[in-house]
Order: C-alpha cells, then sequence, then structure tokens
C-alpha cells in the first residue's frame, strides 16, 4: 500500500511542483527513494522531530506548497497532536499526514507502534478528513484525489504497511470520495468494514456466502466525512449487518454505525467487532494480535451464524 | 530594507502604539499589554525597516509573531499601516469582532494562527524552506522573520526547529527572541537559571547569534542589515517586560491585566 502510493506521489510530484514530502527519520524505499533523488529540494528529513515536522509542513501549505508529511501512525499524529489540531486543523491547511501501520499491523513492536485510537483521535478535529484504503489499487486512486484536491484541509490517510492482497480490482464500484464503495452487492447480510481489515471482511462475507447468504461486501475508505446515508440505506436494505472494525471500540466507525441504527430506528440486526478497549501485550502476527482483540473469522462467523 | 534607520520618528511610531493598545485596554476587562510593550520596538523595526516590498507594495518577506499573546503590538502596527481597518480594534474581543487575544489566520496581515507557544518557529521554518523550493536565486529568496518570547524557548518543539534548521539550510529565517525575562513565577533567570545564556545553545546548533538590546530598532536593524546570510540568524533581543511605562516594567501582574481610569492616565502622561 505504501508503494503504491509512493508510486503515485513521485508521478504526480513529476506534474506538481507543489507535491513536497516531509519524513522524521523514516528512510525512504523503492518509488519515496526515486522522488528524494530526483527532488531534493522537495524532500526534507527533520530527524526525530514530529512536532517539527507539523509545523514545517504548515509552513510549507501557508506558502501554497502541498506536503505529505510521512511516518509510522502513531508518531504522525499522536507525538505532534497539538500542531496537527492547532496548525493544520485550526489553520484549515492542505496537508496529508500519512500514517503508516494504522491498527496493530505493526505486531511485533508493540504497542508503542499501534494505532488503535488514531480515527478517534484524527477525527475528533472538526477540519480533518480521513482516508483508509483497502488495498494497493484503492491507494492509488485515493492518493490521487488527495494530490488533486484543490481545496480542503487536512487529510489523514491510515495505511496499512506493503503486501497487502489487491481486493478492489474486480469491486461492483469505483472508488469515490466520501461515499461507501461496495465491493460485491447482496441482498441479505452487510460485511462493512475500512483499511487493511478488509481482507478479513472479505473472508467473512466468502464465509457466508458458502453458508448460502446473500453477502454486500462494502468498504468505508472515506471514514470522515462519513457517508451517513449510505450507511443508513445498508442498514434499511440488509437483515444483518456486520461492521469490522480494527480500533477500538468508541470513536470510530461502529460507534457511529450504531448513532445512524438508532437515530433511523433500524429494524436489521447489528454485529460488530473491534479491538478491544484494551492493551494487549502480544508479540506475534497481525493475525495473532487481531485474534487476541476477538478479530478472527472463526468467531465473526460463529456470531453470525448464532 | 532601507539603510539607515530613523530612531526619531521610529521613537514616536512607538510612543503611538503604546497609547493605542492602552485606548483599548479601557474597553476589555484583560489584554497582554506588558508582553506587547517588551516587543514593541522589534516589531516596528521589523515592519518599517527590515521587511522588503515587491513592486505591487504588499511586504514580500514574511513576519510571524510566534509569541501569539503579544499580538496587540503587531495589531497596532497593522492598524497604522492601512492593513486593519481602524474598526478592527475598536470592535477588538467582541462577539462581532475581528480580533482576539491571540492572531488568527485570516485576519488581514496575520501570517499564522499562533497562540500556544512553540508552534511559531517550525512554521516559520517550513515557509522559509518554501522559498527554497521556488526556483529563485539565493538573493532573490524572501527573509522570513519570527518573533518568539523567552518563555516559549523552553518549548522542546522550538529546539526542533532550532537544531534542524542549519542542517536544512534554512538561511533565510531570523529569529528575534523578545528575552524579557519573565514568566508566571517571576524572573527566568532566577527561577530556571541554567536555561540561560540562550545564545551559546544557538550558535551550537549552526545559527549565527546577535545580542542586542531590544528596545533599539536601530540595533536591531543594523545587526539584521550585516549579517552573513549564510546561517539562520537569531537575536537575541534583551527586553523589559511593560517597557514603556514605568509601573508596569518588570511587574508580574501586568502579563494579561488592564490599568483603571487612574493608571490609565498615569501612563498616557509618560507615553507623551
Amino acid at each position: 500500500m505504501r508503494n503504491t502510493f509512493a508510486e503515485v506521489l513521485y508521478e504526480l510530484g513529476c506534474e506538481d511542483e507543489r507535491v513536497c514530502i516531509v519524513v522524521a527519520d523514516i528512510s525512504p524505499a523503492g518509488p519515496m527513494a526515486k522522488f528524494r533523488e530526483r527532488f531534493p529540494e522537495r524532500f526534507i528529513n527533520v530527524g526525530v522531530a514530529e512536532q517539527s515536522m507539523i509545523g514545517i509542513c504548515a509552513g510549507l501549505a501557508l506558502r501554497g506548497m502541498r506536503p505529505f508529511a510521512y511516518t509510522i501512525a502513531t508518531f504522525t499524529l499522536y507525538r505532534p497532536f497539538e500542531m496537527v489540531r492547532d496548525d493544520l486543523g485550526y489553520q484549515n491547511l492542505p496537508v496529508t499526514l500519512v500514517g503508516i501501520g494504522g491498527g496493530v499491523i505493526y505486531s511485533t513492536l508493540g504497542a508503542t507502534h499501534y494505532a488503535q485510537e488514531d480515527i478517534a483521535i484524527a477525527g475528533s478535529i472538526p477540519t480533518m478528513t480521513i482516508l483508509a484504503p483497502s488495498d494497493p489499487e484503492e491507494s492509488r486512486e485515493i492518493t490521487r484525489w488527495v494530490v488533486r484536491r484543490e481545496s480542503g484541509g487536512p487529510v489523514y490517510l491510515r495505511f496499512g504497511k506493503a503486501g497487502e492482497p489487491i481486493l478492489t480490482k474486480d469491486a461492483a464500484e469505483p472508488f469515490v470520495f466520501g461515499k461507501l464503495r461496495r465491493l460485491s452487492i447482496g441482498e441479505d447480510v452487510a460485511v462493512l468494514s475500512y483499511g487493511v481489515l478488509m481482507n478479513m471482511a472479505k473472508k467473512v462475507a466468502v464465509g457466508l456466502s458458502a453458508k448460502g447468504r446473500s453477502v454486500s461486501l462494502i468498504a468505508c475508505p472515506t471514514v470522515k466525512p462519513l457517508d451517513v446515508a449510505g450507511i443508513a440505506n445498508v442498514l434499511r436494505r440488509h437483515k444483518h449487518v456486520i461492521v469490522l472494525e480494527e480500533h477500538v471500540p468508541q470513536g470510530g466507525l461502529t460507534a457511529q454505525v450504531k448513532q445512524i441504527a438508532w437515530d433511523i430506528q433500524a429494524k436489521c440486526r447489528l454485529q460488530t467487532h473491534t479491538l478491544k478497549d484494551e492493551f494487549v501485550h502480544c508479540y506475534g502476527s497481525h493475525d495473532d494480535i487481531l485474534a487476541a482483540h476477538g478479530l478472527s473469522v472463526p468467531v465473526i462467523l460463529a456470531k453470525a451464524t448464532q | 530594507m532601507r539603510n539607515t534607520f530613523d530612531r526619531d520618528a521610529a521613537a514616536a511610531r512607538c510612543k503611538r502604539y503604546r497609547r493605542r493598545i492602552l485606548d483599548v485596554s479601557q474597553r476589555v476587562t484583560a489584554l497582554h499589554v506588558a508582553p506587547a510593550f517588551s516587543c514593541m520596538e522589534i516589531l516596528d523595526c521589523i515592519y518599517s525597516g527590515l521587511l522588503r516590498k515587491d513592486g505591487a507594495g504588499t511586504f514580500r518577506d514574511i513576519f510571524l509573531l510566534s509569541k501569539g499573546h503579544g499580538c496587540m503590538a503587531q495589531y497596532a502596527i497593522l492598524e497604522d499601516l492601512g492593513i486593519l481597518p481602524k474598526s478592527a480594534l475598536d470592535t477588538y474581543c467582541t462577539a462581532d469582532g475581528l480580533l482576539g487575544a491571540h492572531p488568527d489566520l485570516g485576519i488581514p496581515g496575520v501570517a499564522a494562527a499562533t497562540g500556544s507557544l512553540g508552534h511559531g518557529l517550525s512554521m516559520a521554518l517550513g515557509m522559509a524552506l518554501a522559498e527554497r523550493m521556488r526556483k529563485v536565486s539565493t538573493h532573490e529568496r524572501n527573509i522570513v522573520y519570527a518573533v518568539l518570547s523567552d518563555g516559549e524557548v523552553q518549548e522542546g518543539s522550538t529546539w526542533e526547529a532550532v537544531m534542524m534548521a542549519s542542517s536544512l539550510g534554512a538561511s533565510n529565517l531570523v529569529a528575534v527572541i523578545d528575552n524579557n525575562d519573565f514568566q508566571s513565577l517571576g524572573r527566568t533567570s532566577e527561577t530556571h537559571p541554567s536555561f540561560y545564556p540562550l545564545d551559546k545553545k544557538f550558535e551550537s546548533f549552526g545559527w549565527e547569534v546577535v545580542s542586542i538590546n531590544g528596545h533599539d530598532g536601530e540595533a536591531l536593524h543594523n545587526t539584521v542589515t550585516v549579517r552573513s546570510g549564510a546561517k539562520p540568524f537569531a537575536v537575541i533581543a534583551k527586553t523589559i517586560k511593560g517597557k514603556g511605562v514605568s509601573y508596569m516594567e518588570n511587574v508580574p501582574m501586568w502579563h494579561y491585566r488592564a490599568p483603571n481610569a487612574e493608571e490609565y492616565k498615569k501612563a498616557l502622561a509618560e507615553l507623551t
């Protein structure tokens, strides 16, 4: 995902001189290194100094540039949060905050590197937009959208890492900013998720199809502003809606779906799975940590077929 | 940038600005008078002696007030320059007014929204680096001036910018530290003596540093004009909090307080 992002950024950086990258001691790999070689004056490494990374991005944006701050999600957002809020949010500047490793994907690195509350934190800023690509293909489209937009304030891009499977190639619908995206369309059950967890969502959908259910697999790549009407439709059109989220229970998609369900007096069954409201001390694989939080295909399917 | 600095004209302007700020103080319960007074000459020098203009008469160099709570000084100057209408200061801190106690982006003449200390120098650094990205020669690059409070230099975020500015090539960045030695609990040199001196600390991170009397606009003008331009430039400007009104000078309570009618009259008398 981060490689397709960097590829697109390089391509668009060739066309648009305003594109610049500010990293906090992240070594550029692959296409990012190409950008740095070709446009050294537009690539800034501030060292391990995230507060100044954000402040510098604000200054660049105030002078007409289109900066991309790039580091591990926890460091992009949490360490410099006041700068994100005041310098970018309050001033409504077109800076993109790229967070690599949203959720618990940096499994072996421990909780200091888990962005398990990032959606709640970024989403609490009024002018913030949040995008979470499901796969490298969607990451390409989202990156294009972000570079090409002519207005708007800060954007938080929640990425996985690298090597994610392609899920959206044969999607029923294209990526449209601000809208839910139906990857496949069914009638009984909807499985709704965003980001890297779409892979698990797809497996759940396949599992339910195998049991004879007609399943819609739906991605929510625009987490903020949320497609409230779209979600209301999903809740009305399906008898059973399953929401999966690699995020703590409060402040993310799950909580908002419940709010909407209440507001529209939804009659469907609403089943939700998120990370627990806990720090889980486990250094296994990504799937191991997710399973420790109750996020696994067997657990979800078992509950779905109860 | 003009080659000579008119001391008398500067003194007259600064008196006028201080009186204007005191006028405003009579309509609000509290405002940051003393912090504005300690950087008055610094800001006056930047606006009238340092910021260059382009062909259309607008400032091409950039000024960022990182010490956001000193903004009354900036507002008084912007009003004098016609960049802010008189109604702006007259409606300071009212429901429909444009101006509040900290500068906001969108106010004419204000480069960035500040008010939380420690943000401005990084933003100024970013602006300076944006200039480097423009395809112009070194001497065509615009200069970014940032004014910081000395208390603000305690923020780690300020040091992130200080540490990297030179390595990142921001030779078009000028930081002026309003060094009035006062914070909430009194003199910083007494409560936190090892915090000073500042000049050696900036120097060790690759800045060119000068220390001056912060109420001498001519000294500021001259020192900035002759800097090498090869490194980011820091001026440690020794100032007096509340400068200009004898009973305010070095008295902590004037950080955020409006003089009563009696005090106001006394202050005006000193500023003629």
